[in-house]
């Protein structure tokens, strides 16, 4: 008895070991990001390394966007990201209305296309995209970026939206279209208050994804003062690369946006991953 | 979605009819995004791969010389792209799911605060990729990065040691780097934990197994679908890593990090072969197809699906 009580408790110290260990793995290189933006360049060198600046040095924050516009940067990224959250969430929304609850010819074939598309790298319609848009004249604005939201929001969310779709009884609607509703009426007043939780994710996985992209601004943004924050923070890298403490703080302001929305619906968020098995 | 049994045909005819098109409609969004930006794109993309396109637009027709300029090795970067890439898949994808499969295990035991450990390992992945460049460069400094000066604090040697600029090291850092990033992989693997249910270990406790045989005999096998399943979603965004590359090293030092979507990009954005490009894409796309198919066909062995017959527990 007593070494069986042994050996769990030195199991359970040496899952604790592993579980710390991972979790500063995780915060150390966040916590270095944040006390690095407070520290004068100097201090940032002295050996060994202070773990708590001292003193606060705010005006890395103050220099970081007094150099890249990082103000018009955040107003033209919040730009894109409304309208690619608003469209996302819409679209998917009642594509998913479309494929979870109503019978329509092909739309086993479509819904399978959509899964399969998940699978295709995105280099491969990267250059027609590119070129199509062009000849539209609609390189160098946000249309290319915000426009494809509105067209179903994406596989992935589809998906999702579906899934959780699947979860909510059919008697539900099924009783309200006896009684004499619509379509659209069950949709709205039924399914839409009930797929509330999975639309945030919905949209929160989007702000995400939109916030952090990279590859799509860099493709098509090619005016400086339509850049994203992303752009802005690699244009920042190429105009200050040795002087870590102000890089530091255009990242921390670069990362902000998303930790108070993480933290706002991370609840929501972890739900969503569990439920469709994929992460954003 | 059958309308009450009792209804005459014609009238249940006639709801079918509404109900196809109200569904299309609805689903009118996703099907038009799909053609427009999916389908419509790939078979541009595929039929670009055969010309010279370029940037201004301009086209003529050349046949197989796209593909015939890459394998014949006349293009220097296509091998050496595809190698750098096929290393950093090699060396990242095994460390990314054996570190969040550890993780999720150590999280499925009873312990305390499990929520807050699994928000803290799934921090990482919001960070913006531009921000996760931003942050790793200065780690992996050789000279004043965190990880070298808490080697140097623990005694070592870290004069050699240059993380992203040596070229013999680039491709391990960012493997090392990628990492950081794997907490989605974790809170999957968690959520499948969670569902092996409890009475198939006390069965293997009460014929005597210990934690060795619970983890093979049970963990293992009912873990195979979720395992197969991170493995090709892994799998597959790690051969289009680019962001990391780009911003950190800009494919160096000496093209040791050339990531094959990087050397892409290169070619459409900085010498302007769009054509050339489209081809590229593509060998990548089936690249990626000839991976997945390989997993899946390995699946049959080491796969168990609970309700299907034939598992190999």
């Amino acid at each position: 008895m007593t070494i069986g009580k042994l050996r769990k408790n030195a199991w359970m110290t040496f899952v604790y070991i592993l579980l710390l260990a991972g979790a500063a793995a995780s915060l150390a290189p966040l916590y270095w990001l944040v006390r690095s933006s407070f520290m004068s360049l100097s201090q940032i060198f002295i050996l060994p390394p202070k773990w708590i600046p001292s003193p606060f040095r705010w005006s890395n924050y103050t220099k970081a966007f007094s150099v890249v516009p990082f103000g018009r940067y955040y107003l033209n990224t919040a730009l894109i990201v409304v309208g690619v959250v608003s469209g996302t969430v819409i679209t998917s929304s009642l594509s998913a209305y479309a494929f979870a609850r109503l019978c329509w010819r092909g739309r086993n074939v479509l819904f399978a296309c959509l899964i399969a598309s998940m699978m295709l790298p995105f280099a491969v319609t990267m250059i027609p995209l590119f070129v199509g848009w062009s000849r539209l004249g609609f390189a160098n604005t946000y249309v290319p970026l915000i426009l494809p939201a509105w067209f179903g929001g994406g596989a992935y969310n589809i998906f999702l939206l579906r899934q959780f779709y699947m979860t909510i009884p059919r008697e539900l609607d099924e009783s309200a279209f006896v009684d004499g509703a619509g379509y659209a009426t069950i949709y709205r007043r039924i399914l839409l208050p009930l797929t509330r939780p999975a639309l945030i994710v919905v949209g929160m996985f989007s702000f995400m994804g939109c916030w952090n992209d990279f590859l799509g601004p860099l493709i098509y943004l090619s005016s400086s003062s339509l850049y994203t924050v992303s752009l802005g923070l690699r244009m920042f890298q190429g105009m200050y690369n040795a002087e870590w403490h102000l890089m530091m703080a255009a990242s921390a302001v670069a990362l902000m946006p998303v930790i108070v929305v993480f933290f706002i619906g991370q609840r929501y968020i972890i739900e969503g991953i569990t439920l469709t098995g994929i992460k954003g | 979605m059958t309308v009450a049994g009792t209804k005459p045909q014609t009238r249940k005819a006639a709801y079918a009819a509404r109900e196809n098109w109200v569904g299309w409609l609805f689903a009118l969004p996703a099907a038009l995004g799909f053609l427009l930006f999916t389908l419509g794109p790939m078979v541009a993309s595929l039929f670009y791969g055969f010309t010279d396109l370029t940037i201004s637009g301009k086209w003529g027709f050349i046949g197989f010389e796209n593909y015939a300029r890459m394998f014949s090795g006349r293009d220097n970067y296509f091998y050496k792209a595809l190698w750098m890439t096929t290393q950093y898949v090699l060396m990242s994808v095994p460390m990314k799911i054996i570190y969040a499969f550890l993780l999720a295990m150590a999280l499925n035991q009873p312990v305390r605060g499990k929520s807050v450990f699994r928000t803290i390992f799934y921090l990482p992945t919001i960070v913006p990729t531009v921000a996760i460049s931003m942050i790793w460069l200065w780690l992996l400094n050789p000279d004043f990065g965190l990880i070298n000066q808490v080697l140097r604090g623990i005694g070592l040697n870290t004069k050699g040691l240059k993380w992203i600029y040596d070229k013999r090291s680039v491709i391990p850092s960012l493997s090392l780097m990628s990492m950081w990033t794997t907490g989605g992989i974790t809170v999957v693997f968690l959520a499948g934990l969670q569902d092996v249910p409890k009475h198939l270990y006390e069965a293997t406790s009460l014929d005597g197994g210990g934690a060795w045989a619970r983890f093979r005999h049970v963990t293992l096998p009912m873990m195979s679908p979720t395992l197969f399943f991170n493995l090709c979603t892994t799998l597959i965004g790690s051969f289009q890593v680019f962001s990391e590359a780009y911003i950190m090293t800009n494919g160096g030092p000496d093209n040791a990090s050339l990531f094959y979507v990087f050397y892409l990009y290169r070619e459409a954005f900085s010498f302007t072969r769009m054509g050339s490009a489209c081809a590229i894409a593509w060998v990548l796309f089936i690249i990626i197809m000839a991976v997945t198919m390989l997993v899946f066909k390995t699946s049959d062995l080491w796969v168990f699906y609970q309700a299907g017959e034939g598992g190999k527990a």
